[in-house]
């Protein structure tokens, strides 16, 4: 029978089927960060359960820890608590910590592909959701509740209804691969299907633009199809995928091996069925900006922003979210987006901090400097993307543009640690998510790419990348 | 797990499409290392102003509604985050049933991890409960929400629906089959991280 590369991936990890009910899935490999594992580790405490494969988990810290001096003690006894927690759960349990001090710390889902603990074929759990991520080496990579992740932690396994396969193929060719990146690709998707476009899916993304993308570019797609409603995203891998993954820390001892069977394996099939599908031309995609409260609420820079009728479609619940967004953005119908003014520019997240990310944002900033209205930064995803940016000089090129150049963590993204947004200060920020006060209470957030947000820190403003001089 | 009891109170009519998990529960309350106690956050930045005063306009300060355990709402409820906090929170406010269109998909799943009942109805079911001032009965194991005047049958899976109503530990359940993980391991040959 011809199936999707989901699909095989979902049948080789069974454990256990329920007529009519879930699955018991095996997982191959368990991300645990400081958030959403304290009070897994608490119930299996509590229960006197121990971890069953210490040997397949990796932790780190992200979200609580400073992106400034990491010399200094953390400030915030409660950000620090939760720390000291995830370190006492690791020894007491005998899971492998990358920690505040450690070289290969950073962002869960960029430090999983640059390790090579992402593996294709495999299944790939985090109390996250932005795991889908890894879905870009043909993984099925998902995000998990704390429950999950105790469930996990006990047995290696979870309980999964089946999600459905749905294909979203992007055609043709970029003009301007430079200015119209993945993260505008993925915009671009949004906005067509929605938020909920993927609800029980897991999203293939297929077609010559996608074969043509970095395995970065691909990670920044797959990252935010949770985004779109969908549980994962992922792409078939080819030869860039196992390139991307040849000789890193854990890399398996017979990679050669698995490689070969990979090329056989994973795939889908040409008359594999798709419960949903969805075609975008690359062409039709601009750099994308977002202007209101969630991420399908985007335009193109060189459009107004629409009118909460325009933008709903005769939809009365999305032209009241869309009235409130205004209202919470402090924006008005028919401003043309390159009319909004910008206080900060946040170039971070696992969305869009890899090395390909600040390369091609040095690129928009080399040889000129931040506009004096706006605090810029750039948060590396991982020390090790630091460390890659700093061999190449870049660190420099944004430093002498007055950029702070900061250490690695999921930072203003979304605020658990020291960097926030003001009340009313609007940000262009690379992150995936616009919520209200997600960045700070009070903060407004547009979704950009890396070389947008570049863009907008020196001109102070929105400005359509493909038209600036770059040296 | 407690067990899911029925349940009949009034109903908030929450009319708001794609409220996501950081509105549910604001990030800077993520830090705590408990599951208890997420009640007084819950919906922190709608519920009051910056000076921690109720804002009086927001629904869940009505006083009329102060012993609901039903929320009624739109579709994509707890979009976004995977964190369960939203879940904890929403119980230890004092919710029983989320009633709505369409739910984010993990967020649902944790619904049912912690005995949060949530219901995915029609659109224009959902478009006439909101209308509806007056009591719910919510009745999981006859599939049922009963109104003054009529009897609405909703959906569910059978396997959430027996852990709702049993409240029982799905590890446990899960370690009685350790014989079929350890067989799987054998054959599967995992590649450690060590």
């Amino acid at each position: 029978m011809s199936t999707t590369l989901f699909e095989k991936i979902w049948d080789s990890h069974i454990v256990l089927e329920k007529e009519n009910g879930p699955s018991l899935l095996y997982i191959d490999r368990h991300l645990i960060h400081e958030v959403t594992s304290p009070q897994a580790f608490e119930g299996l405490r509590l229960n006197n359960r121990k971890v069953r494969r210490p040997d397949l988990t990796i932790a780190t810290e992200d979200h609580n820890v400073p992106t400034s001096d990491r010399s200094l003690p953390i400030i915030d006894q409660t950000s620090s608590i939760q720390i000291q927690t995830l370190e006492k759960n690791c020894k007491d349990f005998g899971i492998q910590l990358f920690g505040m001090d450690n070289p290969n710390q950073g962002i869960v889902h960029v430090i999983g592909p640059q390790l090579g603990i992402t593996l294709p074929g495999s299944t790939i759990v985090c109390g996250d959701s932005h795991t889908s991520t890894q879905g870009a080496f043909g993984s099925l990579a998902f995000g998990i509740g704390t429950s999950e992740v105790e469930h996990v932690l006990a047995t290696q396994t979870l309980w999964m209804q089946k999600l459905k396969p749905f294909e979203i193929k992007v055609e043709g060719k970029r003009k301007n691969p430079f200015a119209i990146t993945a993260k505008d690709i993925i915009l671009s998707i949004i906005r067509r299907i929605g938020t909920s476009g993927g609800s029980g899916t897991v999203i293939e993304y297929r077609g010559e633009t996608i074969s043509e993308l970095s395995m970065e570019q691909r990670m920044t797609i797959c990252n935010m199809s949770i985004e779109a409603g969908a549980r994962a995203g992922l792409i078939v891998p080819d030869e860039k995928t196992y390139d991307y993954l040849r000789g890193k820390k854990f890399t398996p001892k017979n990679y050669e091996e698995l490689v070969e069977q990979w090329r056989e394996n994973l795939k889908t099939d040409p008359n594999a069925k798709f419960d949903k599908r969805f075609t975008i031309n690359v062409q039709e995609i601009a750099p994308q900006v977002s202007w209101g409260t969630n991420p399908s609420m985007v335009s193109d820079v060189t459009e107004e922003i629409p009118s909460p009728e325009e933008f709903a479609k005769g939809d009365l619940n999305q032209q009241k979210g869309a009235i409130n967004a205004l209202k919470y953005m402090d924006l008005k119908p028919g401003t043309l987006i390159t009319d909004i003014f910008v206080d900060r520019v946040f170039i971070g997240s696992c969305t869009n901090a890899r090395l390909e990310d600040l390369v091609d944002a040095s690129k928009v900033v080399k040889g000129k400097k931040v506009s004096s209205n706006v605090l810029a930064m750039i948060v590396p995803g991982s020390q090790m993307v630091k460390k890659q940016a700093e061999e190449l000089g870049i660190d420099k090129i944004f430093k002498d543009a007055n950029f702070e150049w900061r250490e690695s963590g999921c930072s203003m993204c979304l605020g658990m640690n020291p960097d926030i947004l003001g009340p009313g200060e609007r940000c262009a920020s690379t992150s995936n998510r616009n919520f209200e006060g997600r960045q700070g209470v009070g903060g407004r957030t547009h979704l950009v790419s890396p070389v947008m947000a570049a863009a907008a820190a020196i001109e102070g403003h929105f400005v359509d990348v493909r038209e600036m001089d770059l040296n | 797990m407690k067990q899911f009891q029925k349940i009949k109170t009034t109903a908030i009519p929450f009319d708001k499409v794609n409220v996501d998990t950081d509105q549910i529960v604001p990030k800077q309350f993520l830090k705590l290392i408990q599951k208890t106690g997420f009640g007084k956050f819950l919906f922190y930045n709608w519920r009051f102003d910056g000076n921690e005063i109720p804002n009086q306009s927001f629904i869940l300060n009505d006083p009329k509604y102060k012993n609901s355990k039903i929320l009624v709402t739109g579709e994509n409820f707890g979009c976004g985050s995977s964190r369960e906090h939203a879940v904890w929170a929403l119980q230890d406010y004092g919710f029983s049933v989320i009633i709505a269109p369409s739910f984010g998909d993990i967020f649902y799943s944790n619904c049912f991890k912690n005995g949060l009942l949530a219901i995915t109805l029609d659109p224009k079911i959902i478009q006439k409960l909101l209308q509806i001032d007056t009591e719910l009965e919510v009745d999981l194991e006859s599939q049922t929400i009963k109104t003054n005047t009529e009897e609405i049958p909703f959906q569910i899976d059978p396997y959430n629906k027996k852990n709702l109503l049993e409240g029982f530990d799905e590890i446990a359940l899960t370690i009685k089959n350790e014989d079929k993980i350890s067989e799987y391991e054998q054959k599967s040959n995992v590649s450690s991280l060590l």
